[in-house]
C-alpha cells in the first residue's frame, strides 16, 4: 500500500522519549537480580529436574542461597567454586545443597581466576548448545523457504500434551505456519516451572522443557511432511520469565510472548521484579534468535480500542527500547497490536487499516504481531467469522507479520480443530485473493486513515513524554495503561528480587550480547541485499 | 367478519405445545449443525456422518459440506429435521425479575432510598485470568455502550482485576465494606468455575457473612438459576450489562432494608 504521510519529527520524538524511559528504568533496578534470574542461570550450567516433591532443583539450590543471604554473589559464584574445589557437576552440586549435605556457605575457597575461567568456559559450552538450535532453525527455513505472506499463527489449548500435537500436526496441514501452545490457567504466577510431560490443564497446558521438546519434535515432523519450517511459540512471561526463555532456547522455540509490562498490569507480578527479569529474559530470546511478542493486544480487551490507540503505540515504542536495550535485533521485535474496534463503531474498518499501516511504517524491520478481535466476539459464530474476514483484510493490506487467527468460536470455548481449519481458510482466502492489492491501492492525503494516524501519533507522544517526566514507577502507579493501578512495591515476587553483592557475575549476559551482535550484522546485510537501509 | 380477522384464522400458529425448530414452513423442525468425525474423508465417512445425524433424532439428514481435516478427521456440515417436539407452555425458569434502570434512574434510586453512596466489589477469582466480563460491567466505559459502575455517581465501585483468591476477595470486600460482590468466571473447562464459586459461597458461609453482602456472579457460562443453585443471589450471563447489574443491586438492597435485614 502506498505509505500514509506521517509526521517523522513526532516519530522521532517518541522514541527518543522511549529510550529515555528504558535507560532510566533499568538505571533504577542496576544492581539487582531475581531469583528467578539466578535459576535460569543454574539451568544454564545444566541443574535440571526436580526433587521427590516435584520441585525443580534449580528452586531448592537457589531457596537456600537466598536463605542463606548468599544469593547476592550470584549462583554462577557457588556453582563455579563447587565445581572448582570440589569437582561437582553443577546438578551434584545442587542436589547435595538441596538434601542439606552440603552448605553452599562452606565450599573450599579456590583460586579466583580459575573459578573465572570455569565459569566462562561453562557458560560458553551452554551457549553453544543454544547457537547449534539458532543455527538448525536458519538452516531449515533456508532449506524449506518461506511463502512471504503473513504467517499464519494459531493456538492449541486442550491442557494435554499429547492431544495439543494431535491438533497442532493437523493445524499444519491446514497451513498453520506457528504454533503457540496456550499455558495452564494460573503458571504465570507459579514461582517455579513445573516438570515433565502434562496431561492436565485449565484453559491451556503447562509449559515445561519436556512439553516443549515434544511439541518441537512434532511440528518437525508435520513440517518435513508438509515441506515448511513450523515454528513454535510459548509463554515467557509471569514470575520465571527468564527460566521459560532459558528452557525456549534449549529446545528451539522460535517465537516467545514477552513484554515488559504485561505481568506487572494484567497478573499483579511486582514492577521491580518484572522490568529485571524481562531484561535477561530477552537477553536469552535474542541470542537464541527467538522471535518475542510484546502484548499490546492486551490493553484494548480492557480499554477501548479507538480511544486507547495510542496507549498500545506508546507501549509499543517502550518495548522496542527496552529491546534494543537487551541487545535484541529489531527483526526479532515482534511488537503487537490489535483489531478490537467496536464494530458498531462507524468506519472501525478504516480507523483500524490506518493504524495498522502506521505501526507498519514506524517500525518498519519488526515482524509485527496482529491479534484477531476477541472482546466483540459474542457467541456469534456467524457474526465471528466477518469480524474475522475484516481483520484478515487489514493484515494482508498493511502487511503484517505474524498474523494470530481468529476463531469462530472466541468467548465460547478454546477452538474445536474444525474451527481452526475454518480460520485458516478464511485467512489463506484472504491472502490469496487480495495479495496484490495492497500495492494498487494509494491513501488520500489528509484523508480519513491519515488524520487518525496523526491523532495516535500525537498522543502517543504526548504521553511518551509524560511518562519521561513522571518515570515509569510512579507512571504505572497512576494507572496510564489500560487503567490499571500498580504501586511499586506491591504485587507478586518483590521477595524474589536481590541486591547484587560486589563482584556479583552472571557470565551470560555478555555471551549474549555478542550472539545477538552478530545475529544484528546478519540481519543488517539481508536489510542491505533487500534494499531498505 | 372483519378483513382483519380473516387474515389472522389464515396466518399459521405455532403450536406451542409441541415446539419445534423453524427452517421456512412451521413445524418443518429444521436444524443446521457441523461437527467433526475421527475418520477418513470417504465415502464411509460420509456415511457415518449421515448416521451420527439420524443418531440425533434429525430425519432426513442432508451431508451438504464433507472437508478433511487431516487424514483421519472429516468435518462435516448437515441438515435434517428434528422429529422430538417439546411443551412451551411446561417450561419455568428462573430470572432476575427486576425492572432494568437507567444510569441517572440508578443514581436517582440511590439517592432517595439510602441517602449515601453503594459500595459495589468486583473481581474475576481464583485461576481465572480473564478480566473481560468484570470490566465489561465494571470499568467506566463499560461495553457495548452501556456505561460501566464506575460511572455511576452514586456507586463506588472498585475492580481487583484477575487471579484473585477467594480469601483475599472476601477481605477486600470487608475492608471496603462491601455493599454487593460480583465475582465474574470466563474460563469454565472442565468446571473450574463450579469449584471456585462453591468454594467462595463456603468460605462466606463459614466465616458467616453470607448475609452481609448481595452475592451477584457473571460469565459466558452462567444464568440465573445456576447462580441460585451455587448459592449467589444472582446470576447473569451474555447480553447482561452494569443497568441490569446495578438496577439488581438497588432493588435487592432496597428490599432487605425494607425487611428489616
Amino acid at each position: 500500500m502506498a505509505e500514509l504521510r506521517l509526521d517523522w519529527n513526532k516519530v522521532d520524538q517518541a522514541r527518543t522519549a522511549a529510550a529515555e524511559i528504558a535507560l532510566d528504568t533499568e538505571e533504577t533496578l542496576s544492581g539487582f537480580t531475581t531469583v528467578t534470574v539466578e535459576r535460569s542461570i543454574a539451568r544454564l550450567f545444566g541443574v535440571d529436574s526436580v526433587d521427590e516433591h516435584d520441585v525443580p532443583f534449580s528452586n531448592r539450590l537457589i531457596e537456600v542461597l537466598q536463605e542463606k543471604d548468599l544469593l547476592g554473589h550470584g549462583a554462577a559464584y557457588y556453582i563455579g567454586r563447587a565445581a572448582v574445589g570440589q569437582d561437582l557437576e553443577p546438578q551434584e552440586f545442587a542436589e547435595l545443597v538441596a538434601c542439606g549435605e552440603l552448605d553452599p556457605a562452606r565450599l573450599k575457597p579456590v583460586d579466583r581466576f580459575e573459578l573465572k575461567l570455569w565459569i566462562d568456559e561453562a557458560a560458553a559450552r551452554s551457549m553453544a548448545r543454544i547457537r547449534l538450535n539458532r543455527l538448525q532453525r536458519e538452516e531449515r527455513l533456508e532449506h524449506y523457504g518461506e511463502h512471504g505472506g503473513p504467517l499464519l499463527y494459531v493456538i492449541v489449548a486442550t491442557g494435554n500434551i499429547y492431544e495439543d500435537i494431535v491438533q497442532a500436526q493437523a493445524a499444519v496441514k491446514q497451513g498453520a505456519d506457528i504454533i503457540a501452545v496456550i499455558r495452564s490457567t494460573g503458571q504465570s504466577l507459579l514461582d517455579y516451572v513445573p516438570y515433565g510431560a502434562t496431561t492436565e490443564g485449565f484453559g491451556g497446558t503447562l509449559a515445561t522443557q519436556e512439553n516443549f521438546r515434544l511439541m518441537r519434535a512434532a511440528l518437525d515432523e508435520a513440517g518435513a511432511e508438509v515441506g515448511r519450517y513450523i515454528r513454535l511459540c510459548n509463554y515467557c512471561s509471569g514470575l520465571c520469565m527468564p527460566e521459560i526463555a532459558v528452557m525456549g532456547a534449549l529446545e528451539r522455540l522460535d517465537v516467545m510472548l514477552n513484554d515488559a509490562l504485561y505481568g506487572i498490569l494484567f497478573r499483579d507480578i511486582n514492577m521491580q521484579r518484572t522490568l529485571i527479569d524481562q531484561s535477561f529474559s530477552r537477553m536469552i530470546n535474542g541470542a537464541a534468535g527467538i522471535i518475542i511478542n510484546t502484548g499490546e493486544d492486551n490493553y484494548l480487551t480492557t480499554s477501548d480500542a479507538f480511544e486507547e490507540a495510542h496507549t498500545v503505540l506508546a507501549s509499543q515504542f517502550i518495548n522496542e527500547q527496552f529491546a534494543k536495550r537487551a541487545g535484541m535485533p529489531e527483526e526479532l521485535m515482534g511488537l503487537g497490536h490489535a483489531f478490537e474496534m467496536d464494530p458498531a463503531l462507524p468506519n472501525s474498518f478504516v480507523y483500524e487499516l490506518a493504524q495498522a499501516q502506521m505501526a507498519r511504517q514506524i517500525f518498519p524491520h519488526a515482524p509485527l504481531k496482529y491479534m484477531p478481535p476477541t472482546k466483540f466476539k459474542c457467541g456469534n459464530i456467524f457474526q465471528s467469522q466477518v469480524q474475522d474476514t475484516l481483520f484478515n483484510m487489514v493484515s494482508v493490506l498493511s502487511k503484517q507479520n505474524i498474523h494470530l487467527l481468529g476463531m469462530i468460536t472466541e468467548a465460547i470455548h478454546t477452538p474445536f480443530m474444525s474451527d481452526r481449519a475454518l480460520a485458516l481458510e478464511n485467512a489463506r482466502y484472504v491472502a490469496r485473493s487480495m495479495s496484490a492489492l495492497s500495492d494498487e491501492v494509494e491513501i488520500k492525503e489528509g484523508g480519513l486513515m491519515e488524520q487518525r494516524a496523526d491523532v495516535v501519533l500525537d498522543k502517543a507522544v504526548q504521553l511518551l513524554q509524560n511518562i519521561q517526566t513522571e518515570g515509569m514507577f510512579q507512571t504505572l502507579a497512576e494507572g496510564k495503561f489500560a487503567g490499571i493501578r500498580r504501586d511499586p512495591d506491591g504485587g507478586k515476587g518483590l521477595d524474589g528480587v536481590i541486591y547484587q553483592e560486589e563482584g556479583y557475575y552472571n557470565p551470560f549476559i555478555e555471551l549474549c550480547l555478542d550472539e545477538e551482535a552478530e545475529i544484528l550484522a546478519a540481519f543488517m546485510e539481508k536489510r542491505k541485499e533487500a534494499g531498505n537501509e | 367478519m372483519n378483513k382483519t380477522e380473516d387474515v389472522s384464522e389464515m396466518r399459521v400458529q405455532a403450536d406451542l405445545t409441541r415446539l419445534k425448530p423453524y427452517g421456512d414452513t412451521m413445524n418443518d423442525g429444521k436444524v443446521q449443525v457441523s461437527f467433526t468425525l475421527p475418520v477418513a474423508d470417504d465415502e464411509r465417512g460420509q456415511e457415518a456422518a449421515r448416521e451420527i445425524v439420524l443418531a440425533m433424532g434429525l430425519s432426513n439428514p442432508i451431508i451438504t459440506w464433507h472437508q478433511a481435516l487431516e487424514d483421519n478427521f472429516t468435518f462435516y456440515v448437515a441438515y435434517g429435521s428434528l422429529e422430538y417436539s417439546i411443551n412451551y407452555n411446561d417450561i419455568h425458569v428462573e430470572t432476575v425479575d427486576v425492572e432494568v434502570m437507567t444510569m441517572a434512574e440508578t443514581n436517582d434510586f440511590i439517592r432517595r432510598h439510602f441517602g449515601r453512596k453503594i459500595r459495589v466489589i468486583g473481581a474475576s477469582t481464583g485461576t481465572d485470568a480473564h478480566t473481560v466480563g468484570i470490566d465489561a460491567i465494571m470499568n467506566m466505559k463499560g461495553y457495548a455502550g452501556h456505561y460501566g459502575l464506575e460511572r455511576y455517581s452514586m456507586i463506588e465501585a472498585k475492580n481487583l482485576g484477575s487471579q484473585v483468591k477467594n480469601e483475599d476477595f472476601i477481605r477486600a470486600a470487608l475492608d471496603f465494606d462491601a455493599d454487593a460482590l460480583l465475582v465474574s468466571q470466563t474460563v469454565t473447562q472442565k468446571n473450574i468455575h463450579i469449584q471456585n464459586l462453591t468454594e467462595l459461597v463456603e468460605l462466606l458461609e463459614a466465616e458467616g457473612l453470607r448475609e452481609r453482602f448481595i452475592l451477584i456472579i457473571g460469565g459466558p457460562r452462567i444464568n440465573h438459576e445456576l447462580a441460585k443453585e451455587l448459592g449467589a443471589d444472582a446470576g447473569f450471563g451474555p447480553n447482561k450489562y452494569a443497568d441490569d447489574v446495578a438496577s439488581f443491586i438497588c432493588k435487592e438492597l432496597w428490599e432487605r432494608k425494607e425487611a428489616g435485614l
